[in-house]
């Protein structure tokens, strides 16, 4: 118990350093020596300046299109088997897709029909048709979910892709919860330009246009277009921007382009439609909206293109972005977004460093004050203790922020808690008229238990704070919960084996408490 | 130096009755916090931008404006709802707007801010964007209700690990006492008009955390000396170790207040109101130890604790 083995002693020392080493990284530009494990703590967006943003995404809006999907797929079914129906309607609060038969008989058929569309689409669907012949198709919950799972997930990987090509640094891109994503940037603290590059869904799609394009017929919808007049687009798709293989923006004849470049199926749509209607003006529609309608001359079967529209470069470089990365399942909308710039920044680090630097001399002096050798043995511990916390964030290369640095500084005043219970302790053993060995042993003996008990609870509280706290909050508890640990080592191992280590070498009569 | 400390907060021989003043020290208490809930309720926290939702700006202007100024500025594009103060130095402007009543668009606080952030820009020549953020209306809803599960649940982890380390009347009035110490400091948020933010619930965890600790050192001497002294009454037993750990309590609360201390004076307008929240809590959690938790302890496990020692009586 009181005897600290050298083999012992050598590993506390060996944690102690490398808890060193692993901090160095944070304070050296390279990595040296090369040989070093080089993690780094991060820099939290609110010390080095940059932007947060959390998108939504859109689940209704993928809800309401899959059922106008349906209730097109079913329109088509019904038509090629020659079967009819009434009052066709979608209603997206309820999830169905609702119609009456136009005669009994054909009930049979249309069940059938029906029937043969589930199978297509792995039982995505329910099917009732009531006495009176009222047909109704609801989607289940679970397709719709798992649907939707699938579209957080594909939409993450589309804003991946769409940031990544705007050349900003590091961004962190994560789902939270079921239906968000967090994007942070970095050094970016006007997200304008990204949050418009999110915000376009980018489905594109090349339609005929109605024999007379400024009358409204059925089978087509009008589009507005970029000079602000409204067309009238054929709803068939006739080549989906999804078989698009690559996307680049080009100067052609002096002017802006994006030109595009085809997979085979996409290449194959394309030479089909471009050959059967020469002559003929197409709309190529992005998010709705007709960004141009060129007329065929001849047939494209090299599967390659260009939309030439009204475009400056950044235009028609984000719109190549937009094409390369591809559609976004649902539309994102930005619900949350907090921009610190970089000047605020660097005053929070100065404010951070100064608050920490301050409370460590403030404590430091205290324990010195109040527990003389004891206290200056506590105080190398807190030292090591800070060196650890920083060793633990900067392996896990964790972020730090400014509400982290103050839970660095919380735990340093809360660490010495540990080495108070002890002196406090040993004092008592010592007025109870105990020699100076036996007083040290009880001391820590009883001291390990409340040192335990009073830590489980700080440390459930805070994790407790990580569990449901965000941003900022979460790095508090992470420090703090981090801060717990460490505390435990460097009071009951390190500053024990330096009072240990005293007692051995001078063998006092009386302690110094 | 090294050899002695130097000073001390109480003499080893000290004996205080602070079970004397137990009853006085709960009606205080007791009537603090319900003064704190009035406030709670009238006029109420000043909900911060996490919880409140809406747009938050915070400029630097190359030279002194003054806020009429800016609202001018504002008012001409039609943004007439937003409150400009100025914060720190008349350089620094701070624009704030609520979101409005009725149902929310989702993105609109988005909008807002960055029309804010085009206004600011053009109108404004030199000036520079230290702080944006927007909240939406679902998100602030979810992150107060995430800050008051995260409270619930640490009280109830508090609870349930102090019932098993300890005896049901620990636990008991652990949390009581727990509880008028949050009620202050939630009263002692309304009074200073800190904004009460998410990184406010952090402050209050980790003072119901420091506050906790501070009680199960006093207990678990109260659960040793129980075990020691089989003969004394409780009110003794409990007042000796008060006594006992009188000098630990306080050494623990002065070093957590200096290391908060310069948060407070330095730590910049995000940590100031964090910082000070963070004193207030660690003053009132130390004077609860001493003065709440035991006298409650008493009222509470007179019965169970000392059942022959109190029947005898």
């Amino acid at each position: 118990m009181m005897y600290y083995s050298r083999l012992r002693m050598l590993g506390v020392m060996a944690l102690c350093l490398l808890s060193v080493l692993l901090c160095l990284p944070n304070f050296m530009k390279d990595p040296f020596p090369r040989w070093l494990p080089w993690h780094q703590v991060h820099l939290g967006l609110d010390l080095r300046g940059g932007s947060f943003l959390l998108l939504q995404v859109d689940l209704k809006a993928l809800e309401k299109d899959r059922l106008q999907s349906l209730e097109h797929q079913i329109r088509q079914a019904l038509v090629a088997e020659g079967l009819g129906y009434v009052g066709m309607q979608a209603n997206p609060a309820s999830a169905e897709v609702s119609f009456d038969l136009r005669a009994p008989s054909e009930r049979a058929g249309v069940l059938k029909t029906l029937n043969a569309l589930t199978q297509d689409v792995s039982h995505e669907f329910d099917i009732s048709i009531s006495p009176e012949g009222h047909v109704v198709v609801r989607l289940r919950h679970e397709a719709l979910v798992a649907r939707a799972r699938e579209a957080v997930t594909r939409s993450i990987e589309i804003v991946r892709r769409r940031i990544d090509s705007t050349g900003a640094l590091d961004p962190t891109i994560a789902r939270q919860g079921e239906d968000r994503i967090i994007v942070e940037l970095p050094g970016i603290s006007d997200p304008e330009r990204i949050k418009a590059l999110l915000g376009t869904t980018a489905h594109m799609t090349f339609h005929l246009l109605a024999p007379n394009p400024t009358q409204e017929v059925p089978g087509a919808t009008m589009l507005p277009t970029q000079d602000g007049r409204k067309l009238a687009v054929l709803d068939p798709v006739e080549v989906d921007g999804a078989d698009l293989a690559d996307a680049n923006a080009t100067m052609s004849d002096g002017k802006w382009a994006v030109h595009l470049k085809f997979d085979t199926k996409g290449a194959e749509d394309f030479a089909r439609i471009t050959t059967a209607n020469v002559g003929k003006p197409f709309a190529i529609v992005l998010d709705g909206r007709v960004i141009t309608y060129p007329v065929i001359n001849s047939p494209i079967t090299a599967g390659q293109g260009e939309i030439s529209g009204n475009f400056s470069a950044q235009s028609a470089a984000d719109l190549a972005v937009l094409l390369r990365a591809g559609a976004l399942p649902a539309p994102l909308t930005v619900v949350e977004q907090r921009s610190i710039g970089p000047s605020l920044g660097e005053a929070s680090i100065r404010a951070g460093l100064l608050s920490l630097g301050t409370g460590f001399l403030l404590v430091v002096t205290f324990m010195l004050l109040f527990y003389g050798r004891f206290g200056f043995y506590a105080d190398i511990a807190l030292l090591v203790n800070l060196i650890m916390i920083l060793a633990v964030l900067s392996l896990f290369e964790a972020t730090l922020t400014l509400p982290g640095m103050a839970g660095i500084l919380l735990t340093l005043g809360m660490a010495v808690d540990a080495n108070i219970l002890i002196n406090e302790r040993i004092r008592e053993e010592v007025r109870l008229g105990r020699k100076p060995l036996q007083a040290l042993q009880t001391g820590f003996e009883r001291a390990t238990g409340t040192i335990i008990d009073s830590n489980a609870t700080a440390f459930l509280a805070h994790v407790m704070l990580f569990v449901f706290g965000t941003g900022p909050v979460k790095n508090f508890a992470l420090t703090i919960t981090i801060g717990i640990g460490t505390t435990l080592f460097t009071t009951l191992v390190l500053s024990r084996m330096l009072i240990i280590r005293w007692y051995a070498h001078t063998r006092p009569q009386k302690l110094p408490v | 130096m090294l050899s002695r400390p130097l000073f001390r907060f109480a003499r080893d021989d000290h004996n205080i009755p602070f079970l004397k003043g137990g009853k006085i020290g709960l009606m205080t208490s007791a009537v603090l916090s319900l003064l704190s809930i009035c406030l709670f309720f009238y006029p109420g926290l000043n909900l911060g931008l996490d919880f409140r939702g809406g747009v938050v700006m915070e400029i630097h202007t190359p030279r002194p404006e003054t806020p009429a100024e800016v609202r001018a500025i504002l008012d001409k594009a039609h943004i007439d709802t937003a409150s400009v103060q100025t914060f720190g130095s008349p350089q620094d402007l701070r624009i704030a707007i609520n979101l409005p009543r009725g149902p929310q668009q989702p993105g609109q606080t988005n909008q807002t801010i960055d029309y804010l952030r085009q206004v600011v820009t053009t109108s404004i020549a030199g000036v520079q964007i230290e702080q944006a953020d927007a909240v939406g209306a679902s998100v602030s809803k979810e992150l107060l209700r995430n800050g008051i599960l995260a409270l619930v649940f640490s009280l109830a982890m508090i609870m349930i690990y102090i019932w098993i380390r300890f005896e049901r009347e620990f636990a008991l009035s652990a949390v009581i006492t727990l509880v008028l110490d949050l009620t202050k400091t939630i009263g002692f948020l309304v009074i200073t008009r800190f904004e009460f933010d998410a990184v406010m619930i952090a402050a209050i965890l980790t003072i119901l955390g420091y506050s906790t600790n501070d009680k199960v050192v006093v207990y678990d001497r109260i659960r040793e000396n129980l075990r020691k002294y089989r003969k004394m009454p409780l009110a003794e037993v409990l007042n000796l170790s008060i006594n006992e750990t009188l000098n630990r309590t306080l050494a623990t609360s002065s070093t957590v207040f200096l290391a908060a201390l310069p948060l407070a004076l330095f730590g910049g307008s995000t940590l100031t109101g964090f910082a000070t929240v963070m004193l207030f809590g660690i003053v009132v959690g130390t004077s609860s130890s001493i003065f709440i938790a035991a006298p409650l302890l008493l009222l509470l496990g007179r019965k169970r604790l000392r059942p022959e020692v109190e029947k005898r009586n």
